[in-house]
């Protein structure tokens, strides 16, 4: 325990060193925070394709709504842990992050937080600005709603986070990892509603990406936001991804220990 | 004479290549699949969005599902083909292995762009005939031969800007480090080329005709195998990518004069 509150203490500090790697790395941070502006593109398609007749009850307004909503939370939760504990693992440059008297993967969520208040420059003002285009009435302003989507907010980071790592660690025992990623992210594209809303999907498609934890990622947090699904429905739904992150923390962490034992520094 | 050079050394990079591949027969079966099941899920925002309903911009789901084929093409030429060889020139820049490459007597840009094929990505030209086969089939016709060639034409095209675009994305790997994101970029933006770029309205329209040919990638190749591109628009096609390549071969010779060797 007292390393657990070694690394708390530590963190205000993790994170100020962080915020200035982000700063040192700008040109890296601003291709980063393109990636993450994929859903303009899917905006623009989805309203011209609506422009002709509503889907379900998704009209050029929902969708303006639905994908603001997905680029803020893409934006504020993402991670891109794998590629930096590819790297890591493969060029022996842990070493030097094990030396540190903290668990590394603090480290790794410290650098991972830091950055996001030079994301949100980014993205709050477009996104900001669409909306308001798109009238802003969708949005629930109501104080138990805004709490829900700050806790799905924090259970979505959380759940991506661990997944990241969860797949880094395999870099442990592979070459790399990066093709286990693909495929994690193939699965993301279309399950987590980045591309569509989940509820315009056909049923049994439905049906499987509701048990499947893609959509705690993202549709989750973006449909509270929105006010797509009811407060009791999200409710439930909060409780399921909190156990989903709960489940891949674990799962990462055990990974973590059980790779860093097979861990041989190369060079360094 | 070199140009018989060049031949032969392709021969060899290739089977080299289907030797490294011949280990790995698994991942040819897992490949395969996985094909298969990332064709079908792609399909199903275009599913979503035309299938049933009022055609956008003309296209109908089973017009899409003709660019989707090309796509689908398209995408193994580039995990095939240019992906593998280019992914590799990054490490070796890093680590400043490419020295080896540029003392060797030919064409640097040559050695890196042919060092590696994956030919198990044929599986994605298999499907892409499948879906072709199955949306002709729906529309219930056959498509005239004569725009057949012409697709085939515009498919050799379209590989020239995939290509040249490819370099462009490795050249700047001289300059920044990491190329990770930049490639997830590229990824991403190319998976848009499924949609029929006419779909698009206004900047987004322009955007992906001209600064990023997504359009002549997928939609105009798709066109042409239904009869309904405009010869004077496959002309211009056609130069605009040996612009496009001209571009990206200079802007490589710059990179390349621009490196140093890394490490001892």
């Amino acid at each position: 325990m007292s390393a657990f509150s070694r690394a708390l203490q530590a963190y205000p500090t993790l994170l100020r060193v962080g915020f200035a790697g982000a700063l040192a790395y700008r040109a890296e941070l601003l291709i980063w925070m393109l990636t993450t502006t994929m859903p303009l593109v899917s905006l623009a398609l989805w309203t011209a394709v609506a422009e002709s007749a509503p889907i379900g009850r998704f009209g050029a307004a929902e969708f303006t709504a639905y994908f603001m909503a997905a680029l803020i939370v893409r934006q504020l939760t993402g991670s891109w842990l794998v590629w930096e504990m590819n790297m890591d693992i493969r060029s022996g440059s842990l070493s030097q992050r094990l030396l540190k008297p903290i668990h590394p993967l603090f480290v790794y969520s410290a650098e991972n937080l830091a950055a996001i208040p030079l994301r949100a420059l980014l993205c709050v003002p477009i996104a900001a600005l669409a909306l308001a285009a798109a009238g802003g009435e969708r949005f629930q302003a109501a104080p138990a709603p805004l709490a829900i989507f700050a806790a799905a907010l924090l259970g979505a980071w959380l759940l991506n986070f661990f997944t990241m790592a969860l797949i880094g660690s395999l870099a442990f025992v592979m070459e790399s990892s990066t093709a286990v990623f693909q495929l994690y992210l193939a699965g993301f594209m279309i399950f987590a509603g980045y591309l569509v809303p989940i509820e315009l999907f056909p049923p049994a498609l439905r049906e499987i990406a509701a048990v499947l934890p893609f959509r705690y990622t993202l549709a989750f947090p973006v449909e509270v936001l929105i006010g797509l699904s009811g407060p009791r429905a999200a409710l439930r739904d909060l409780a399921v991804q909190w156990a989903y992150a709960a489940a891949t923390a674990a799962t990462a962490l055990w990974a973590w220990r059980a790779g860093v034992r097979r861990f041989a520094a190369f060079g360094g | 004479m070199t140009r018989v050079r060049y031949l032969r050394l392709l021969g060899t990079q290739l089977r080299v290549s289907l030797a490294l591949g011949m280990q790995y027969r698994w991942e040819f079966l897992l490949d395969g699949a996985l094909t298969v099941l990332f064709a079908f899920i792609g399909v199903i925002p275009l599913y979503i969005a035309l299938a049933g309903r009022p055609p956008v911009g003309g296209w109908t789901f089973e017009r899409a599902l003709v660019v989707v084929g090309w796509f689908t093409w398209l995408k193994g030429i580039l995990d095939g083909a240019v992906n593998p060889s280019l992914i590799s020139v990054v490490d070796r820049i890093r680590q400043g292995t490419l020295d080896f490459t540029l003392l060797k007597p030919a064409d640097a840009q040559f050695l890196v762009s042919t060092a590696k094929f994956e030919l198990w990505k044929l599986v994605d030209v298999a499907v892409a005939i499948g879906i072709f086969v199955y949306a002709f089939t729906a529309l219930g016709r056959a498509p005239a031969l004569a725009d057949v060639a012409l697709s085939l034409a515009l498919l050799a095209v379209a590989t020239l800007v995939l290509y040249s675009v490819w370099i462009l994305v490795i050249s700047a790997a001289f300059w920044v480090v990491r190329l990770d994101n930049l490639t997830y970029l590229f990824n991403s933006i190319f998976d848009f080329a499924r949609w029929p770029a006419t779909i698009f309205t206004g900047f987004w329209r322009i955007l992906f005709t001209l600064v990023i040919p997504l359009a002549l990638m997928t939609t105009y190749p798709a066109e042409a195998l239904l009869g309904t591109l405009a010869p004077r628009t496959a002309a211009l096609a056609g130069l605009g990518a040996v612009l496009f390549a001209v571009l990206a071969r200079a802007v490589w010779k710059r990179a390349i004069g621009r490196y140093t060797s890394a490490s001892s």
